[in-house]
């Protein structure tokens, strides 16, 4: 343990810094949904899938490629939420939450096993953006261009995104809505277009984060589901109730999760669980949350 | 979770449910005893072991209002240790069901005491957690077999004498388990303890100033639940003489909420009918093939939009309807 070899250890860093990124994209888009709309969207890992999937097609299909399919694919799967909340979950509003749960389990076994049934287990490779395939020689270890661009790309989208609710007019009124929606709603704030339009979003952060995933993983249809539980643990652990914290929590756990590979490998896929475990023994509410 | 199904109990008074609920045990312990002459008694078999797992499920639910995503580590952790006491250490069966169940037990008391720290939708992600966490141990532990699982367990003998390796002996024994885990999850729900549990779904600071110690009936509901979902887990490794990841996988604790979803959240026989119509389902379409998991989806979405109550639960507002 004591001889740590550099390189291997800057790159699992790395590593845990990419996956970080996506759990920080997407439990960003759970927690900003959950204000709203006060469920937990199960079809979260689906819509990742179909933006990895979306930008597959843009690419193979009608050759368009990655920067395109960043600007497209958030607002086409972005469009497919906003159908589902008209057309679904605006049902649900007046019963038990878990009900929200139950939806949208049952959406995400839909979308996943229509795209299992069309394409298979195995995954489809997308390519890289050719501005993107260089790197940069750091020394102690080589760093690829794509990777950092990821990086970068979710930071910025994730401050962007608490930038917005938390300092912009429209962001308090959307922070309003989530604390009394009625109230907001007597002042002539349309709150069912304002809740339609942030499932949207989050949905849309989904997509964006799967166009990210695409050149690194296999584009496959169970790549989201596997992904998705462990978002949860993420937002159990950092609570939902702050942006800024699910930021963090995410880009931290994902650190920490790459630590654990180099360390010891046996608990990398158990180790977020167990940090579950230790925070809600003894923060239950979540690092960021409030009673 | 359960305001219909609120309704339904109040208003059939309490001589009247209870006549029903013996008339309809009776029918469907007829059923199931003749049953095995018309029907396959493998396919019986695993009905049965969902439709027990579905009844302790809809106990936590249907009668605590909690709603677990991870049921599935108790019914595979069951299973598990009941296949590898059987087969590596030669437990008699009886024995090595005993310690599957009190392996999901054990594992219940340590995920309740972390999941009923949170309430509603954050304890659904916590049971999901955690049951993800028993699945990648299950993955990794040498003694599970990884990908391959436990596979030839021995059925062995019950109490030494009856060879359960006869797939109708073996389907009276699952049966008898089933009845006596039903009947155990119907007098919980009737005892003062299931009173309070339900006060709790309903109300759970109200019941905290009548000076209920809530989280220890939600726990003491939670390893009940446990261990009825590992006796169904570690009866089923028994009959397939299997256990294998499927069981521990976050999908069969999707298929339990659909089952009990489908029968009837909070009714007595809801999560049976439900299991054997999810179990026909996956035996009986099995050239859906990839369909099979979309048509599921298509039930989530169908029962949570416009068949809340579920089967049973239909039919019981029908009943009453026409009594009145």
């Amino acid at each position: 343990m004591f001889d740590i070899s550099i390189p291997a250890l800057s790159g699992q860093l790395l590593i845990g810094l990419i996956n970080g990124s996506f759990y920080a994209l997407l439990s960003l888009g759970l927690a900003v949904i959950f204000g709203l709309l006060n469920i937990i969207n199960f079809t979260h890992g689906a819509q990742y899938m179909m933006g990895a999937f979306c930008a597959y097609f843009l690419l193979n299909k009608l050759g368009l490629g990655y920067w395109w399919a960043l600007a497209i694919v958030p607002l086409a799967v972005g469009a497919s939420g906003v159908v589902i909340e008209r057309l679904m979950l605006s049902r649900l509003y007046k019963l038990d939450h878990l009900y929200g749960l139950l939806l949208t389990f049952g959406l995400a076994l839909i979308i996943e096993g229509a795209f299992r049934f069309q394409f298979g287990s195995a995954g489809l490779p997308y390519a890289m953006p050719e501005s993107l395939t260089g790197g940069f020689a750091l020394g102690f270890m080589y760093l690829p261009g794509y990777r950092a661009w990821v990086i970068v790309a979710s930071l910025v989208i994730c401050l962007g995104t608490w930038f917005l609710i938390e300092r912009t007019k429209l962001g308090a009124y959307l922070r309003a809505a989530t604390e009394n929606p009625t109230l907001v709603q007597a002042f002539g704030v349309n709150v069912p277009r304002m809740i339609t339009l942030t499932y949207g979003f989050g949905v849309g952060l989904a997509a964006l984060a799967g166009v990210f995933a695409a050149p690194i993983y296999q584009v496959s249809p169970q790549m989201g589901s596997s992904l998705i539980i462990v978002v949860f643990a993420v937002v159990v652990i950092g609570g939902m109730g702050s942006i800024l914290g699910s930021v963090i929590t995410g880009f931290g756990l994902g650190v920490i999760e790459g630590l654990t590979k180099y360390f010891y490998p046996e608990a990398s896929n158990t180790v977020i669980f167990v940090i579950m475990a230790i925070v809600l023994m003894i923060r239950p509410q979540g690092l960021f949350g409030q009673r | 979770m359960t305001d219909h199904t609120e309704a339904i109990t109040t208003a059939r008074d309490e001589a009247g449910e209870a006549r029903y609920d013996r008339t309809a045990f009776l029918v469907m312990l007829a059923i199931l005893v003749v049953a095995p002459a018309v029907v396959y008694p493998v396919f019986l078999m695993k009905a049965l072991c969902f439709a027990l797992f579905a009844c302790a499920f809809n106990l936590l639910i249907g009668f605590g209002g909690l709603l677990s995503f991870g049921h599935a580590m108790f019914l595979g952790t069951a299973g598990y240790l009941a296949a590898h006491s059987a087969k590596v250490w030669g437990f008699p069966t009886e024995l090595a069901i005993l310690t599957g169940m009190a392996a999901s037990t054990v594992l219940g008391v340590f995920a309740g005491l972390l999941a009923i720290r949170r309430q509603g939708i954050y304890f659904a992600m916590i049971t999901l957690a955690l049951a993800q966490m028993v699945f990648f141990y299950a993955l990794q532990a040498p003694f599970t077999g990884g990908e391959d699982g436990i596979q030839s367990v021995p059925r062995g003998k019950f109490l030494g004498m009856v060879d359960l390796t006869n797939n109708t002996a073996m389907y009276y024994f699952v049966l008898a388990i089933f009845t006596l885990g039903f009947l155990l999850v119907y007098r919980i729900i009737h005892s003062p303890f299931g009173q309070v549990l339900k006060a709790i779904r309903d109300n759970e600071p109200r019941a905290i100033s009548l000076g209920y110690r809530t989280d220890r009936f939600k726990l003491a509901a939670f390893v009940l639940s446990a261990a009825l979902a590992g006796l169904a887990g570690a009866t089923k490794a028994m009959v397939f003489q299997l256990a294998s990841l499927t069981d521990v996988h976050w999908t069969m604790s999707g298929e339990v909420v659909l089952m009990t979803l489908l029968g009837g959240l909070g009714t007595v026989f809801g999560p049976v009918v439900g299991a054997f119509v999810i179990a026909s389902m996956e035996h009986y379409l099995s050239e859906l093939g990839q369909w099979v998991i979309i048509v599921q989806g298509v039930i989530f979405v169908v029962c949570v939009l416009a068949f809340r109550r579920g089967i049973m639960g239909e039919l019981e507002a029908w009943l009453r309807g026409r009594r009145k």
